[in-house]
């Protein structure tokens, strides 16, 4: 484990201010190392960026609990520390689920689960139509967020394909009836990396490693719960 | 119609480099010179209508315009999630070409109909619908498109006028008289037969949304017949936010909600819904 001190010192104030919750380490929190990783080291896109046709892309899909998504934005400049006092408020840009609209940086509104690989394929295709072929596109789900049918229909067709993008599964097994077999066996055709979801260096390896195709990042944290 | 729009569409593709087209297997073929020419814009994403939808949002979110091609009921009903929340939640566009709505696909079954399409989009914000009652009306609609990002639906129809109308995106008079028989797409002919004799005013448009309320209200006295060739009723609410304020009775003509249980043609289909000339002539006759 690699979890540096730094970003967990920076991000818990900050967490603490949208939640309100004292008691919880970052850790807590399944998504929040990955979101870190990929806006510390890896995508290309700054607050003076968010508009530039060829920046990168990462796409929230599991808009469910994006306290951590929240809390990197801020520490990055994105939007500013103080709209993360007042989490779904009337005057607040930052609702339960995300709004692009309402949030500089934020590419996609999500919520209802199972829309985000979708407009990833989307966007991949329209970065490659228009000859950006230095922009990536990312998206991140939950490990029951692939209980929607709709996720497998994008990752049967950037699978036959091989569209090149990256998406990743927080693993966390809170898929009610879990996948036999395994999470990876799902997405045929893809490049597949397993990573701790908390070793920023495993994630920044599998999330920067060139791949022609489509990438699958597992990052695998504790138990939902536990 | 479905011709004129594969014609047209491929146009657009060589035209501008921003248009892209987004299939689910149907019109495949006919596309297959156009996706050979444009691979990375004409994009079957295989039988995934969730999918195709998805994907146009991706293509709208990158400032590309993506036109995106099935039937019916697998564009709008099937995938009527997707285009609530990857389209129109995402504050972006996209031109959703349809064919088979209502019962054109009548010996197919119900399966593959909608009537209610245009119903579902009216529950959602900024769509424009055209519904063409002629090929030649088709390709206009589809370059206008082209130049902005708002959400657009063509709904194209095996039935057809005789003559086009092409700039009846607002009312258009087309026969001068008493009360007010609006006619939408290829409901012209019909009700144009069914009124013949009969002492009225037959308006026609291809473009029920935005309705064009002005015109509703300035040919409105007393009474308003709309014939529709989808969902009956289904311009009810705007007719009366039209007409709000002014004493008037309207009757709502179109298909209705029960399922016909039958094949046949889509003449079976429209005569058992009252919607052939002799059904009209009945329905609007005891109404005035």
């Amino acid at each position: 484990m690699t979890v540096t001190a730094t970003h967990t010192d920076r991000l818990r104030p900050l967490l603490r201010r949208l939640t309100g919750d004292e008691k919880h380490a970052p850790s807590a929190h399944s998504t929040l190392d990955v979101i870190w990783v990929l806006y510390d080291r890896v995508l290309r896109i700054t607050p003076e960026t968010v508009d530039d046709p060829g920046r990168d892309r990462f796409l929230l899909s599991k808009g469910h609990g994006p306290a951590a998504y929240y809390a990197v934005l801020a520490a990055k400049g994105f939007i500013p520390e103080s709209a993360l006092d007042d989490l779904g408020g009337w005057d607040s840009p930052l609702g339960h689920h995300p709004d692009r609209v309402r949030i500089p940086g934020v590419e996609i509104g999500t919520g209802s689960l199972g829309h985000g690989l979708g407009l990833a394929v989307g966007t991949a295709l329209g970065l490659r139509a228009q000859g950006f072929t230095t922009a990536r596109t990312f998206v991140l789900v939950g490990d029951a967020e692939l209980d929607e049918g709709s996720n497998h229909e994008a990752i049967a067709y950037a699978g036959a394909t091989r569209l090149p993008l990256t998406a990743i599964v927080i693993d966390n097994q809170s898929s009610t009836h879990g996948w036999p077999g395994g999470i990876a066996a799902r997405f045929v055709g893809w490049d597949v990396t397993f990573a701790d979801g908390h070793d920023h260096d495993e994630l920044e390896f599998a999330l920067t490693r060139p791949h022609a195709g489509p990438n699958l990042v597992i990052a695998t944290v504790e138990k939902k719960g536990s | 119609m479905r011709q004129t729009f594969i014609d047209t569409t491929t146009q657009l593709l060589a035209d501008d480099p921003r248009t892209a087209l987004v299939l689910a297997d149907i019109s495949a073929e006919p596309f297959e010179p156009a996706r050979r020419r444009h691979p990375d814009r004409v994009l079957n994403v295989g039988i995934r209508e969730q999918l195709m939808t998805g994907v146009a949002g991706g293509l709208a979110l990158t400032g590309m315009r993506p036109y995106v091609h099935t039937y019916a009921p697998f564009l709008i009903d099937r995938a009527y999630e997707q285009v609530k929340l990857d389209l129109g939640h995402q504050d972006v566009g996209a031109v959703l070409v349809s064919i088979g709505g209502s019962y054109d696909a009548a010996a197919e079954g119900y399966t593959h109909q909608s009537p209610g399409d245009v119903a579902l989009l009216d529950t959602l914000d900024g769509w424009t619908v055209h519904v063409p009652g002629h090929r030649d009306e088709v390709p206009a609609l589809l370059r206008a498109a082209a130049r902005h990002d708002d959400r657009v639906y063509v709904r194209l129809g095996v039935q057809e006028n005789a003559r086009a109308h092409p700039d009846s995106d607002r009312l258009t008079v087309i026969r001068s008289g008493g009360p007010l028989v609006v006619a939408v797409g290829p409901m012209l002919d019909p009700v144009l037969e069914a009124t013949r004799g009969l002492d009225v005013t037959v308006a026609y448009t291809h473009t029920p949304r935005p309705l064009d309320a002005e015109g509703l209200r300035a040919m409105t006295e007393h009474a308003v017949v709309m014939v529709e060739p989808y969902l009956a009723g289904t311009s009810a609410a705007a007719v009366s936010a039209a007409l709000a304020g002014l004493p008037h009775r309207a009757l709502h003509l179109g298909v209705g909600r029960a399922e016909v249980r039958r094949y046949g043609t889509w003449r079976d289909h429209a005569r058992q819904h009252g919607l052939d000339a002799a059904g009209l002539r009945a329905s609007i006759s005891a109404f005035l």
